[in-house]
């Protein structure tokens, strides 16, 4: 079993939580100016990276907030846990389109 | 039947394990591993949310006598009952008795702040599990670490036992008190005592 550290309640047990996806997905400022394609892929497009991967995480059996999570997806190893408000530790690369992996 | 002549609505307050009673009597272990589960009388509890910090929170604890616990598994002693810690803007504030919250004047503490302070009496049932074989049993089925060095008499943790979601106070030295939601109690109590009874058997190496 996983055991994350949600930030306000110290590590717990992964049945204490539920998964919710990639993290730091930028909504787009004005999407009513989006073709379909570019709509799509903002809602249904993921990475799927070999490694680490920011996602989020809600600690819904404990203080019920949601938290962002980079996890080795190769090892499982949870590398980082941190606030929804906080930059990605360590590999923040901020892109072009402002959205931030 | 309720009598309609009773006075209040106090009166005619029924517990969701009033009927296991009887059951929970007679699943008290005696002995060197002793353990007793029994079910509180109602008592008010009261949902408080805001934020922690600032003047809402300075006038809060001016309210209740004593500043609102600020970490996880934090409690704190008010004039009004226990504050649990629940989240970083959550508290449930559990009186000792049925009487009134200071609803009012909490209110007036909150002012035009964001947050909510709600009666939510009927949302919870308090179970007590008591004796020397209490963290024993509890341990059974919940998965923070329930340790003295981590986990006193004084603290409080929302989690789950025997996959009920709850939350579990230590309230005093083999003493839990164990509020799920009132739906969950029944199974969390049938669930309790099936677990305490082997240590009412000699314990085997």
């Amino acid at each position: 079993m996983l055991q994350l550290t949600c930030p306000w309640c110290g590590p717990r047990d992964e049945t204490e939580f539920h998964h919710g996806g990639q993290a730091h997905v930028a909504r787009p400022a004005d999407p009513a100016a989006l073709d379909d394609a570019a709509w799509a892929a903002y809602l249904f497009f993921r990475d799927n990276p070999a490694g680490p991967f920011a996602e989020r995480w809600v600690h819904s059996l404990g203080c019920r907030r949601w938290f962002h999570a980079v996890r080795d997806t190769v090892t499982y190893a949870v590398l980082a846990t941190y606030r929804p408000d906080a930059p990605r530790p360590g590999l923040a690369v901020a892109r072009p389109d402002g959205e931030t992996r | 039947m309720a009598d309609p002549t009773a006075p209040g609505p106090a009166a005619l307050r029924r517990g969701p394990l009033d009927h296991l009673s009887g059951a929970l009597r007679a699943a008290t272990v005696t002995g060197p591993r002793a353990v007793a589960l029994t079910a509180l009388p109602c008592r008010t509890t009261t949902a408080l949310r805001a934020a922690p910090d600032g003047p809402v929170g300075a006038r809060l604890a001016k309210v209740l006598g004593a500043p609102l616990p600020t970490r996880c598994g934090e409690t704190a002693r008010t004039d009004h009952g226990t504050a649990l810690w629940l989240g970083p803007d959550e508290w449930l504030l559990v009186a000792e008795d049925a009487a009134p919250a200071p609803l009012t004047a909490l209110d007036e503490a909150l002012g035009d702040a964001p947050g909510q302070i709600v009666d939510v009496s009927a949302q919870r049932t308090v179970l007590e599990l008591r004796g020397p074989a209490a963290r024993d049993v509890l341990e059974k089925g919940c998965a923070p670490d329930l340790h003295p060095r981590a986990f006193p008499p004084g603290r409080a943790v929302t989690t789950a036992v025997g996959q009920v979601p709850l939350i579990l106070w230590h309230s005093a030295a083999d003493t839990y008190r164990l509020l799920p939601r009132s739906s969950f109690a029944e199974h969390l109590a049938h669930w309790l005592t099936d677990a305490m009874g082997e240590y009412g058997l000699p314990e085997v190496d």
